[in-house]
């Protein structure tokens, strides 16, 4: 029995892992076929046809959108040389720093009738204020999304390019194909995979976006789940509009698998660099104009707007109150990371030796929960939550002990185990990636030199893998700093962090007031992008 | 004249020259090679024949059209080439067949199928680059490269990818096709014996001059300098003197110098004598140490340490026992012996 253990220890600890980070999951499905007739129907017929539209319209508006700056943007910056290029490469990545619902009420309030360029169209060119387009609607709610999630295609397209090398390139001239030809029959088939991969990421944020549509009040899956939960307090109603996400995210979640797969193939170790072209006069001018105007829409005009309105604002703002918003922030985000990190460090450990099939497949499911939208994680926490308490409940009975209310809801430890849920895949890679540097023959040299158990890993593991332990902290605590939906739906009473305060600021239109807690998250969303881009990317 | 580059240079930096004065031809239905150590500048050179580099100054002739002089530079795909990667550079989107017709060409597919059957690719025609082994791939890049019909085939160390046995198979089978399809080509190689085994014309490269432009025979045996000695084949460098006109003195024997020019007083020289024209004659009175001694394939291969302390290699192919640390007789045969200052 200990030998059997042994034998398939990694196995179980990841099958072990992958059963609870999964179980919200689980719980959802179950409780999703437990749904009332009624309810079923009500949805059936008023709430999720509209759902779908708007779901459908919003991801297809958001995945054509980047799709066409992400590429374009790595195209240019991969293959050519410009005026700032260099600058562009890493700058445009910093879009990712504002959080879709950040970027939404900016734009809110800069765009709507109300604001600054409304007021001036009206003073000034009042003809034209008839014709400017409401931003409060499906296109608005695209665009501003796009705008703060297309890095990732840029980032995936880029890399995507460049791993193809120069000779892929120079083969398709020396067989007398023209540029035009070479584009659409070689470099982007090749970057395909990545190109895909990095829309399918884009799907996943577009699909579990929850603060951006909330801020242009457009309903989607996501606010569905929350005004069933909220709204109706039919916690089934929810886990069934849950399901149906889930089961999208299922697909999406296997077509990414297939697209990472496919990068192997087309990978081919170290290529010769590519060599960029020299753009001058008129081209070099339109690709700069290209790449300044996107970065100034997505990342300087939100930024300088937070700027004015945090100025604006700030004696009003900067009070006892933000200083506990913020210490509430940091509290949950430096227990999730630590739950979070702890479970990456187990699981990539558990991963080390084990090579075989069954425990990289409980390895990737213990990662899914990336995929998973917050709304959805909630509701099915809140359903592993009533399970696990209607289960204490009659065991304490059991001894004769009553208890009316559950031990577990609105507890605050279930937070830092969602963040988990969702949040592992951050901290783990990078671990992981660490731990592929630490072979078992590292070990083997070690205990031939009489250094083994604690001292094996206080002086050869932990040095090698500690880099991989704090990349993955930060990332975790940045992304957890800025979660909003679980924490909205779960947090205990009094328990508001930057961004549910951002959220109830945001639904009532002040903009203003949003703009101390949001340049806070932009501020602390940018320490990963310097990771990412200063340390990360110059080493290849 | 299938290929002409003349005089070209180029430069990296102020610091590093990577072609200087460069020029060579190779004539229609041949090929050539370019050999020396990496960073020698050979690779470049191939570049920028192909288009992908453009040199200093200089002009390139292809098939006797001008594709690159002081006021003209021929895009790559204009150029009538084709090339070989050293990676293959197959396109891994595509199955063998599309890489193999892929880009604007005017095949029948009859010339196709030739092609995939001359390259021994019959069969592959749909599986996809990384489904196929090292040598297969080889052969798609081949194919691919033949497929336009290119006035002139370029090749980047082609079989550096390939293990041992594979290389001089296939390095044998692509001359042939070559030869078949009457294709000139220029191949750039670290390995002589690759170059030695195609080519008909070889240049020897270090630091971005090309030494020397000859045939294999004469680079083996009529080496232009010091440097190209060392780099082909093996051999020793003895001092020598020449004592009068069209003889030179050493020892291990005096050999005739017919190079010409007046003599100006005792000159110091080098012989550059190749193992295999060194024996063991106990009759010689020109004696060595044998310092080292070891098997070598066919013979053994000894080395020698004359009085001097210069040292001699030898190649003995019906060895006998012979002791470290003695001296023996040994003469060399004057035919190969080459001069170099």
């Amino acid at each position: 029995m200990t030998e059997l253990f042994k034998r398939n220890r990694g196995f179980i600890i990841s099958a072990l892992i992958a059963l609870t980070t999964l179980s919200p999951v689980i719980f959802i499905v179950m409780s999703g076929f437990k749904a009332e007739v009624e309810i079923w129907s009500h949805l059936k017929q008023y709430v999720l046809p509209e759902l779908l539209k708007n779901t459908a319209l919003l991801v297809v508006g958001v995945i054509s959108i980047t799709a066409v700056l992400g590429v374009t943007l790595a195209w240019l910056t991969s293959f050519y040389d410009f005026f700032g290029r260099s600058i562009f490469d890493k700058i445009l990545l910093l879009p990712l720093a504002i959080p879709a619902y950040v970027m939404a009420f900016i734009y809110t309030g800069l765009l709507d009738f109300s604001g600054p360029v409304q007021t001036l169209i009206r003073a000034h060119l009042p003809f034209l204020s008839p014709y400017f387009p409401e931003i409060r609607s499906a296109w608005g709610v695209v665009l501003v999304i796009s705008l703060s999630i297309f890095p990732y295609v840029y980032l995936m397209s880029s890399s995507g390019f460049r791993s193809m090398g120069r000779s892929v390139v120079e083969a398709s001239q020396s067989l007398s194909a023209g540029k035009v030809y070479t584009l659409f029959r070689v470099t982007i088939p090749m970057a395909r995979p990545w190109i895909f991969g990095g829309l399918v990421l884009v799907f996943m944020e577009t699909l579990a976006d929850f603060g951006a549509v909330s801020v242009f009040n457009y309903d989607t899956f996501t606010t569905g789940v929350y005004k069933a939960w909220y709204g109706f307090f039919s916690i089934n109603a929810a886990s069934l509009l849950a399901s149906i996400l889930v089961v999208i995210v299922l697909l999406i979640f296997l077509t990414e698998s297939y697209f990472r797969r496919k990068q192997q193939f087309f990978n081919k170790g170290n290529p010769m660099p590519i060599q960029r072209e020299k753009l001058n006069g008129k081209n070099a001018f339109v690709a700069f104009l290209f790449c300044a105007s996107v970065f100034c829409l997505a990342f300087v005009i939100p930024v300088g707007q937070l700027l004015v309105w945090t100025i604006e604002s700030f004696k009003m703002e900067i009070s006892s109150h933000y200083i506990k918003l913020l210490g509430n922030t940091l509290f949950l985000g430096v227990i999730g990371t630590i739950v979070t990190m702890m479970v990456a460090i187990i699981l990539a450990y558990s991963q080390r030796r084990m090579k075989d099939f069954k425990t990289g497949v409980a390895a990737k499911l213990s990662l899914a929960g990336y995929a998973l939208p917050g709304t959805v994680l909630a509701v099915g926490m809140i359903n592993v939550i009533a399970g696990v308490d209607r289960f204490l409940i009659s065991f304490f009975d059991l001894f004769g002990i009553q208890i009316s209310n559950g031990l577990l809801r609105g507890s605050l430890i279930l937070l830092p185990f969602c963040y988990m849920v969702r949040f592992l895949t951050a901290g783990y890679n990078p671990v992981f990636s660490n731990m592929t540097r630490l072979t078992t023959s590292m070990d083997e040299a070690s205990r031939i030199m009489k250094v083994s158990g604690a001292k094996l890993l206080s002086k050869i593991h932990l040095p090698l893998i500690s880099r991989g332990i704090i990349t993955g902290s930060i990332l975790v605590l940045v992304e957890i700093m800025k979660e909003m939906p679980v924490t909205l739906m779960l947090r205990p009473f009094g328990w508001d962090t930057l961004a549910v305060k951002i959220f109830e600021l945001t639904s009532e239109g002040e903009w203003e007031r949003a703009a101390l807690p949001a340049i806070t998250l932009v501020l602390a969303g940018m320490i990963p992008i310097f990771i990412l881009t200063f340390i990360g990317r110059d080493k290849k | 004249m299938c290929l002409s580059v003349k005089n070209i240079n180029k430069r990296h930096d102020k610091h590093l020259s990577v072609a200087n004065d460069i020029s060579f031809t190779i004539n229609d239905g041949q090929l050539g090679a370019l050999i020396g150590p990496s960073g020698c500048g050979k690779t470049t050179m191939l570049r920028m024949i192909a288009g992908f580099e453009k040199p200093d100054s200089g002009c390139i002739h292809i098939c006797g059209q001008q594709m690159f002089s002081h006021k003209k530079n021929t895009a790559p795909e204009k150029r009538l080439t084709g090339m070989v990667f050293q990676d293959y550079a197959l396109f891994p989107h595509l199955t063998v067949y599309e890489n193999i017709t892929f880009g604007p060409s005017k095949n029948s597919k009859k010339e196709i199928e030739k092609l995939i059957t001359m390259t021994g690719l019959s069969g592959n025609e749909k599986k996809y680059p990384h489904e196929l082994s090292g040598g297969q791939q080889q052969r798609v890049a081949l194919a691919r490269a033949l497929a336009p019909k290119p006035g002139l085939l370029l090749m980047d160390e082609p079989f550096s990818n390939l293990d041992v046995s594979l290389r001089e198979f296939l390095s044998e089978e692509v001359r042939f096709i070559l030869n078949e399809f009457g294709t000139t080509g220029l191949l750039v190689t670290h390995n002589q014996h690759e170059a030695f085994a195609m080519a008909d014309q070889i240049g020897v490269m270090k630091d971005g001059k090309l030494l020397q432009w000859d045939t294999a025979d004469n680079l083996y045996y009529k080496p232009a300098s010091y440097d190209v000695a060392r780099f082909v084949g093996e051999g020793s460098f003895v001092n020598a003197s020449r004592i009068s006109s069209g003889i030179v003195d050493s020892e291990v024997g005096s050999f005739t110098d017919n190079r010409p020019g007046d003599l100006k007083g005792i000159e110091s020289v080098k012989l550059f004598i190749r193992p295999e024209d060194v024996f063991i004659n106990h009759e010689s009175s020109h004696k060595a140490k044998l310092i080292k001694s070891h098997f070598r394939g066919p013979g053994r291969f000894h080395t020698f340490e004359l009085p001097s302390g210069d040292q001699l290699t030898c190649l003995d192919k019906c060895p006998k026992r012979l002791e470290l640390n003695k001296d023996y007789g040994i003469s060399v045969c004057d035919a190969n012996v080459t001069l170099l200052n």
